[in-house]
């Protein structure tokens, strides 16, 4: 019998963080101001994603990694040049928009779609990864549809742990109320893990992984299928970005226990 | 395809990486692009930290720095240099991928370049002329261990600088000495060799050592280079660390060896003739084919600090009010802050146009020679094939292959010859002509990268530095910038500094093969210009005439006692023509890469929305640039080629006219005596004249000069409404709410 996972990870890219987002009213609807032109990572959240996956089949031998993006090709491209050093992975691109706009159930179908349309995928051994969360729409529905329209029903949220004993049974962490964990355990795949941040710091660049990856990752993106992902008929009555107040103090050599102690004195008000 | 008249767009955001993959021609090599990516990640990630945290308040090399060559290890920024049979993972030449890194890491710090880069340095020498087996040898011992071994990569030093008196900026007199230790019959010889080092970067740590040396033995012939490793018999010390003001992420001390070698050690090998033994290459030719190459990448890292001062320095204008009494949010004071002032904006345009010409010049030379280095392995093997004796069969053979050249050049200068370009890809199958062409080329460019990007470029990191105010002289100030100026400094000294390129560049330019390359690039910018006016293409191509012309006035022309003008010795004169050339070339290079980007920005993918205001910013700067050069370039010559004239006396001969010719003159034209005694070049009858030093200087035979400079000037027009378009764009553009990168 063959071994190993196979792991789909779900994520796409998001304005870079660093970034001053506004929301603003385009011909197709509302969109971030220059959206198109601003520089853009891997979702944080998706991310740990990945460096789980990477992780996990480089423990289990026989595993294989997917990481499954709708985004605007030409940009999924650019993101590549990083994203394809961290870990070896195989990439399915769908041709789309990746705005915080979309509606998720529409970029859900269009990843179920992709997934589904995988050569070889053995669902006996699936594990569906992404974030459970988002820097750019944080619906927080997306994988829970992809998995309900793959037929997984095993879901796990905000996940900060996963191992596997001896016997194969997974164990997971899943963040829950008041910093507590909720533990789990799964007889065996197929399942959906929605990650939190995990515990694996980013895997640096390696541009020789990153060479390997390319050699499937630019024919992957040059059969890319589009799609239309978007929020057709939606009409927004409003959008603004969540009330922020934002005071920078640049410090130096100040011990994390003063921080954190003034942290809290500003929230007790 | 996009004129770069393009409506009234405006740049939206700062460049990103699209934007420079198309204008430095790096769209297609992914292979790059993640390099980009990696040497990127540990520039602004740990290299930043360790400024942050005061890693360069040390002259020593601490375990705190050495951090950073695992970081490069990891990162894949060692093994670029090296080629995958060697372990390494990019095909082909690698000179401007190694532009490209060091372009990425001196974004944040000088020093942590300079490491990376002096790592390969001391490979270079065993690259480039080392035998087969040396290079096998010392690149498998250099490339990083993969992950799970155990093996400890060496690193290497560059040793030819000397304590004074010996070599620096020259490296004719060489102090190291080497000579024979035992030679026993049949056995390989024994060398012994004594060398002192100063200001040797990478020697704090470095495994082996390539050092310059002169034979002190009749049974040696001339100089070579010698491979010194730690463990050869004898004394290998590091010496003291050098107290440097600036760089302090790498390691530089002032090492002594005194050690016994096998004679394999030369570089590139040896022959044995009546019993002396004869080194394949002397130190010279080594640190020619070197230098040649890696001087590129110090100049780019100059332009990276340049183009890196942009963001902070607008986001402190921005910000410079926000939170007083005055100027609540929304007013101008706050949102624009020093920015509602026309000169802090005018500054950093002329910061940023400085930057992008100089990475221009730079990307396109890197670019050159990865064209370049194959050309010189098949014309070796060609002059091999063809049997052409090394020395003056071989420089016979390259004249015949620069006449060929120059006639192939001026046949496609022809407008019947329906030939635009004088790209390489252009040229003919003659391997040898191609070869001259771009020998020659490479000749000029390479030192005026190094001495433009590192010289000029700063002198306006110090524009940059004054632009942060107090706290652009602090530790504190986000990007580094004041460490980045001072590490500028030593950026145009290392590898020989400006002295050495101006002098290279006297030789190089005035070379016919370039002249007739320039002559091309002339009408290549007119050609250009009537694509594309408002890049300024046309501005500089009228300073490139009036260039040209003053260098052919200067190489045949006389000072006022007789003696010739363009003369090695005369540096007076060779070399402000080979810093106006410099100028030149740079803003040329930048007008290439803007009109890549708005002739292929729309194929290459780039976001059709948003890319006429980047063609219409980047033409914007070039204009302002060409102006620049303009003026630098007329300045120069004017001084130059009125220079050396003497100024005419009351007393002189013929001088000017008297009051009798005055009369008549003004009976001629009504009118010209007025305009005459308006410059008062005339003697009174009782021999009054103007208090001025003489009547004015004559300019005869200088008419073409002047029809030339006045055509220029006239030629700014327009230049300073691109500085204004371009100073309002850096009003709008949106920056990052944060520096990527600690401070
Ligand atoms: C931090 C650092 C790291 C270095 N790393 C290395 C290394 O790894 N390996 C190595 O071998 N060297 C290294 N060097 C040495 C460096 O290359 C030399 O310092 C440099 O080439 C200048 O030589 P010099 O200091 O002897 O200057 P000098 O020769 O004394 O020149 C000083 C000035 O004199 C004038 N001058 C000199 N000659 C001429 C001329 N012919 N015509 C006109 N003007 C002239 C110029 O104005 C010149 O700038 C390093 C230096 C530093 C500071």
């Amino acid at each position: 019998m063959e071994s190993g996972y196979h792991i789909v990870v779900c994520g796409s890219l998001v304005p870079d963080p660093l970034q001053t987002l506004e929301p603003d009213v385009g011909p197709k609807g509302p969109a971030l101001k220059n959206e198109m032109v601003l520089p853009s990572v891997l979702d944080p959240w998706a991310a740990h994603a990945l460096y789980e996956a990477a992780h996990l089949a480089k423990e289990y031998a026989g595993s294989k990694v997917w990481l499954v993006s709708v985004g605007p090709k030409q940009r999924l491209q650019q993101l590549m040049m990083t994203v394809a050093q961290k870990a070896p992975f195989s990439f399915v691109p769908v041709d789309g928009s990746a705005s915080g706009f979309c509606d998720p159930f529409e970029t859900a179908t269009a990843l179920a779609n992709a997934i589904g349309a995988i050569p070889d995928l053995d669902r006996s051994r699936l594990l569906l990864f992404g974030g459970y969360a988002s820097a750019s729409r944080d619906a927080g529905v997306t994988l829970q549809v992809v998995g309900e329209m793959l037929g997984i029903t095993e879901v796990f949220l905000a996940v900060d742990s996963l191992s596997v004993s001896e016997n194969g049974e997974i164990s997971l962490l899943e963040r829950v109320e008041g910093g507590n964990y909720l533990f789990s355990e799964c007889d065996c795949p197929p399942l959906v893990v929605g990650w939190a941040t995990g515990h694996l710091p980013e895997p640096p660049n390696n541009p020789q992984i990153g060479m390997a990856n390319m050699r499937s990752i630019m024919p992957a993106l040059q059969k890319a299928p589009q799609v239309q992902v978007g929020a057709e008929g939606v009409s927004f009555a409003k959008v603004e970005l969540p009330q922020q107040q934002r005071t920078t103090r640049i410090v130096k050599d100040v011990p994390v226990e003063q921080i954190a102690g003034e942290i809290v004195a500003w929230i007790r008000g | 395809m996009l004129s770069s008249a393009n409506g009234d767009s405006v740049m939206k955001t700062l460049p990103g990486d699209e934007i420079r993959q198309v204008q430095w021609r790096f769209s297609d090599r992914f292979d790059l692009q993640m390099l980009v990516q990696s040497a990127r990640s540990v520039a602004r990630g740990l290299v930043a930290r360790l400024v942050a945290s005061g890693a360069r308040n040390t002259h020593e090399w601490t375990e705190e720095k050495a951090q950073m060559l695992t970081a490069f290890d990891e990162a894949g920024i060692t093994s670029v240099f090296m080629d995958p049979e060697d372990g390494g993972y990019i095909e082909g030449p690698k000179n401007f991928a190694l532009a490209l890194l060091a372009f990425e890491l001196a974004w944040v710090d000088g020093g942590a370049a300079t490491g990376s880069l002096a790592g390969n340095l001391a490979l270079e020498p065993i690259k480039e002329k080392g035998t087969e087996q040396q290079r096998s040898h010392y690149m498998k011992l250099c490339v990083p261990p993969a992950p799970g071994d155990t093996r400890k990569a060496w690193r290497g030093a560059f040793a030819l600088t000397e304590p004074i008196p010996y070599v620096g900026v020259d490296t004719g007199v060489l102090g190291g000495k080497v000579g024979i230790a035992r030679w026993n019959d049949g056995e390989e010889p024994i060398l012994h060799v004594e060398k002192r080092g100063r200001f040797i970067t990478n020697m704090g740590f470095a495994n082996f050592v390539c050092a310059a040396v002169d034979s002190d033995d009749p049974r040696i012939k001339g100089s070579c280079m010698v491979i010194l490793e730690e463990g050869d018999p004898g004394v290998f010390d590091r010496g003291t660390p050098t107290k440097k003001l600036v760089h302090q992420l790498s390691s530089t001390t002032d090492p002594v060896f005194s050690l016994d070698i096998p004679a394999s050690r030369i570089i590139g090998g040896y022959s044995v003739k009546d019993g002396v033994i004869v080194p394949q290459w002397n130190h010279s030719q080594i640190i020619e084919s070197v230098f040649r190459r890696t001087r590129v990448t110090v100049g780019l890292m100059t332009s990276a600090k340049l183009l890196s001062a942009i963001e902070p320095v607008i986001r402190y204008q921005r910000g410079r009010f926000r939170g007083g009494a005055s100027g609540a949010e929304g007013t101008p004071r706050h949102d624009l802050g020093l920015q509602m002032k026309e000169d802090p904006l005018h500054r950093l345009i002329d910061v940023w146009a400085t930057g992008e010409a100089s990475a221009s010049l730079g990307f396109a030379t890197a670019r050159l020679f990865d064209e370049f280095d194959p050309l010189e392995r098949e014309t070796e093997r060609l002059l091999g094939d063809l049997n052409v004796a090394p020395g003056r069969a071989q420089m016979r053979t390259m004249m015949e292959a620069q006449k060929r050249a120059i006639q192939f050049l001026e046949e496609s200068a022809k407008p019947e010859s329906g030939r635009y370009s004088t790209g390489v890809a252009s040229l003919p199958d003659d391997t040898l002509v191609r070869f001259a062409i771009t020998d020659a080329i490479t000749n000029v460019l390479c030192p005026a990268t190094k001495l433009w990007n590192t010289g000029h470029g700063a002198n306006m990191m110090r524009e940059a530095v004054s632009l942060m105010g107090g706290y652009g002289i602090t530790e504190d100030c986000p990007g580094f910038l004041g460490m980045k100026w001072m590490d500028a400094q030593l950026e145009a000294t290392y590898e020989g500094p400006e002295a050495v390129q101006r002098r290279q560049l006297s030789v190089t330019m005035a070379n016919e093969l370039f002249l007739t390359i320039f002559r091309g690039w002339i009408r290549e910018m007119r050609g250009i210009a009537s694509e594309y006016p408002e890049t300024g293409a046309c501005t500089l191509a009228s300073a490139m005439e009036l260039w040209l012309w003053s260098l052919t006035y200067l190489l045949e022309g006389k000072d006022a006692d007789g003696r010739p003008l363009f003369k090695d010795q005369r540096q007076g004169v060779t070399f402000p023509m080979a810093d106006a050339l410099s100028w030149l070339l740079a803003s040329r290079c930048q007008i290439l890469d803007t009109i890549e980007l708005a002739a292929r920005g729309a194929e290459r993918g780039l976001d059709a929305e948003a890319l006429p205001g980047y063609v219409r910013f980047f033409s914007d700067l070039c204009h302002v640039q060409a102006a620049r050069a303009a003026g630098e370039t007329s300045r120069v010559c004017s001084l130059l080629v009125y220079g050396y004239n003497r100024h005419p006396g009351w007393k002189d001969e013929g001088a000017c006219l008297t009051d009798e010719e005055l009369v008549s003159a003004e009976s001629l034209i009504p009118g010209s005596a007025a305009g005459v005694a308006g410059t008062a070049d005339s003697i009174g009858a009782d021999g009054t004249r103007a208090t001025k030093a003489g009547p004015c200087a004559g300019h005869e035979g200088l008419e073409t000069f002047q029809r030339l400079q006045k055509r220029l000037h006239a030629c700014l027009s327009g230049s300073a409404l691109a500085k204004d378009r371009a100073a309002r764009a850096l009003t709008s553009v949106s920056i990052p709410e944060a520096l990527d990168y600690p401070a």
